[in-house]
């Protein structure tokens, strides 16, 4: 059955059914309501988990860095200038391989400071080390959590689910919330061969010097290229015991055919479905695909559906400034190394909140279908007025 | 084999890499042989990590975790609350150097005072960071050389006090924190064992001499040691809920140049009448100690801070538990 609810409690509701034994976390807008409703929970007597009100992001990714490593499920979320905080201790969390879960409520990062959504945040601690998966709906939000566990304990990589900020967590959505004993059948209870425990007493983070440091760095990356297979299989997996999946790594909508392929992450694509519907009724060649998996990069996948566009046009929420869209540079890496010259343009749009528009993206689509593209990036729906003088 | 080993836990066993005279392994290996295996450590970044675990290697015969330099004290606090969850007690300790607790890792360490965790903290103040090479701290003695508080022309060394990190701890109105040094080894026994007895956040603060930073012959650490608290300089202090509950009183005050004229990063006060107005200084600091904790005065009774215990027993929380000692 399906109940109206507001995305971070759907959110909340799927970190309870995963049954946390420690949860830690520092509010920033707008992962607060996610961590409210678990507060409540545990106030309530309803969720029997360690509820750490931490005194920064970095002590709440330290909390639960240390309660993995004692063989303890664990969650927490964060956002924007709260992630970036979190940063040198996230690095910390994958280099020793602890399964840590969290959410981050995508949010803009200043200067100027904005609270809205946007992807520059998780974007940023890309080369951390973690799985980050982009949820389109609350619905995927709440799924994805609960395979996230799954994808971070069978790998021991931790994973970073990003769903936008207010357009997902302060949104209200149907969403149905699984039964515990289906999940419990789907998640079974965390064991961690390498908890710290007197019986078996071991060293984690210890030191290495350059005779090894390069080779824990390459296995590192050996993790990250075999989890792809494993987001597959458990998202295939929670297809059979819910009947939902999100087609593992990549999400493609309406690309055989197409001639112009817009790819996006994250909440934009419901939009950008809407708008490809109706230039296909218009006659035009068009498609997208939403790339759900970001980091390990699905080049495979994303060369197997974007193979017969005749032009690409990436659509993000975050870049890098003085090089451009981050997600276009490197699809445009995949293509080349695949032998393709498929045309790749890069639009950088919706930042801070700003909306993305069936207008905006119809734009972007009609643009690139006229063949127009260039090596440098764009913003969509730009004002010049708006900006200030320099 | 040392047959005396027998007698130990060597919780931090023998072929690690500390410099010769090392104060901070001396008492590393104090604290952790008298609380024992039975325990999960948890360790900043700084000289006990980079000797102990140096490449794959490790002195450690107990579970032991190093995450980042600020993060030991929230690391604790996520073991401990993992521990409590599964409704187990095992003691959780972090060992820390003075950087990793008086500077970039107080924020985290008040953090885990502040939600009560079941944690001893333990900061092995050797004054400076040592690990990089011998840079101030807010740890470092007023007028001290380092490397990055050279004396010179227009400086006298270190220009700002020591931070007074023990009143801050007991600030937060925590059921014990304590300081000790390695060279009175009863003292700091007494002070493990009282600290391992009681429940929730405890922090004790170890006086830790460096050969190396300190500038002093390796064979006289515990004499160094000495020194700071007989000068008044490093008083031996107990406190319970932000009340001083303990001092250990000194039999007679030594002058602070004892202390100063053993080590190297104090030579430039002897050097010149700036140098002698700072010894002043040092002596007037170490005199106000003496005053403020009556490390001269007969033995008294000194009053626990019931009214504060009483108010940590609230209903919920932390206060509830099963290893709480009654006072």
């Amino acid at each position: 059955m399906k109940s109206l609810l507001e995305g971070s409690r759907a959110v909340a509701e799927a970190v309870h059914l995963c049954r946390p034994q420690v949860i830690a976390a520092y509010p920033i807008t707008p992962q607060t309501h996610i961590i409210e409703h678990l507060a409540q929970f545990v106030a309530d007597g309803d969720l029997s988990a360690m509820f750490i009100n931490a005194e920064s992001e970095f002590g709440a990714a330290s909390i639960v860095l240390g309660a993995v490593a004692s063989g303890a499920r664990a969650f927490t979320a964060s956002a924007s200038q709260g992630l970036l905080l979190m940063t040198e201790v996230l690095y910390n969390i994958a280099g020793m391989r602890l399964p840590v879960v969290m959410v981050c409520a995508n949010r803009a990062v200043g200067a100027p400071i904005n609270i809205f959504s946007d992807h520059q945040d998780s974007m940023s601690v890309r080369d951390a080390g973690w799985i980050q998966l982009y949820v389109e709906s609350n619905q995927e939000a709440v799924d994805t959590v609960i395979q996230a566990y799954r994808i971070a304990e069978a790998c021991e990589l931790p994973v970073m689910v990003c769903m936008d900020g207010f357009f997902l967590t302060h949104t209200f959505e149907p969403v149905e919330i699984p039964q515990q004993t289906a999940v419990d059948e789907f998640l079974p209870p965390f064991h961690f061969a390498r908890a710290l425990d007197p019986s078996r007493p071991m060293t984690l983070g210890g030191g290495s010097e350059p005779d090894n440091y390069l080779e824990y760095r390459a296995g590192q990356h050996r993790a990250m290229e075999q989890a792809r297979d494993v987001i597959e299989a458990i998202d295939a997996d929670f297809s059979d015991h819910f009947a939902r999946g999100y087609g593992g790594l990549v999400d493609p909508y309406r690309v055989a055919g197409a001639e112009t392929v817009t790819v996006t992450l994250g909440s934009t694509m419901g939009a950008v479905r809407d708008v490809v519907d109706t230039l296909r009724e218009n006659g035009m060649a068009v498609g997208a695909l939403r790339l759900r998996c970001f980091r390990p990069f699905p080049a495979q996948a994303l060369i197997h559906c974007l193979a017969g566009a005749k032009r690409i046009v990436v659509l993000e929420k975050a870049f890098s400034a003085g090089a451009g869209g981050i997600v276009t540079g490197e699809l445009r890496a995949a293509l080349h190394q695949a032998g393709l010259a498929t045309p790749v343009e890069g639009v950088i749009g919706g930042l801070g909140g700003r909306d993305l528009t069936p207008a905006v993206i119809e734009a972007i689509f009609r643009r690139a279908a006229t063949g127009a593209s260039s090596v440098a990036c764009r913003f969509a729906d730009l004002n010049s007025d708006a900006a200030p003088s320099t | 084999m040392d047959t005396r080993d027998a007698f130990r836990h060597n919780v931090l066993t023998s072929g690690h890499r500390a410099c010769s005279g090392c104060g901070e392994a001396m008492a590393a290996r104090m604290v952790t042989d008298l609380i024992g295996p039975e325990a999960i450590y948890v360790n900043a970044t700084g000289c006990l990590q980079v000797f102990s675990t140096h490449n794959q290697q490790s002195a450690w015969q107990a579970p032991w975790i190093h995450s980042v330099f600020a993060n030991a004290a929230a690391v604790a606090s996520g073991v401990e609350a993992a521990l409590r969850a599964r409704g187990e007690d095992t003691p959780v300790i972090v060992q820390a150097g003075d950087g990793g607790t008086f500077d970039i890792g107080l924020q985290c360490l008040s953090g885990m005072i502040e939600r009560g965790h079941d944690v001893l903290f333990v900061c092995y103040d050797n004054e400076a960071y040592m690990n990089t090479g011998v840079q101030r701290s807010s740890s470092t003695p007023h007028a001290v050389r380092t490397t990055t508080s050279p004396p010179g022309r227009v400086s006298e060394g270190k220009h700002h006090l020591k931070k007074d990190l023990i009143s801050i701890v007991a600030a937060h109105r925590m059921p014990y924190a304590a300081t000790a040094t390695v060279a009175y080894f009863p003292d700091l026994r007494a002070k493990v064992d009282k600290a391992m007895r009681i429940k929730g956040p405890r922090f004790l603060h170890v006086l830790s001499p460096c050969p190396l930073g300190w500038d002093h012959d390796a064979a006289l650490s515990v004499t160094v040691a000495r020194l700071a608290v007989e000068t008044g300089l490093f008083p031996l202090i107990e406190l319970e809920y932000g009340a001083v509950t303990g001092v250990t009183r000194l039999a007679r005050q030594q002058p602070v140049e004892e202390y100063l004229k053993l080590q190297g990063r104090f030579k430039h006060l002897f050097a010149d009448k700036g140098g002698a107005e700072e010894i002043r200084h040092l002596q007037a600091l170490a005199d106000a100690n003496i005053r403020r904790y009556g490390l001269l005065d007969a033995n008294t009774e000194w009053d626990t801070d019931r009214a504060s215990q009483t108010q940590r027993h609230g209903r919920g929380g932390y206060a509830a538990s099963s290893r709480e000692v009654s006072p």
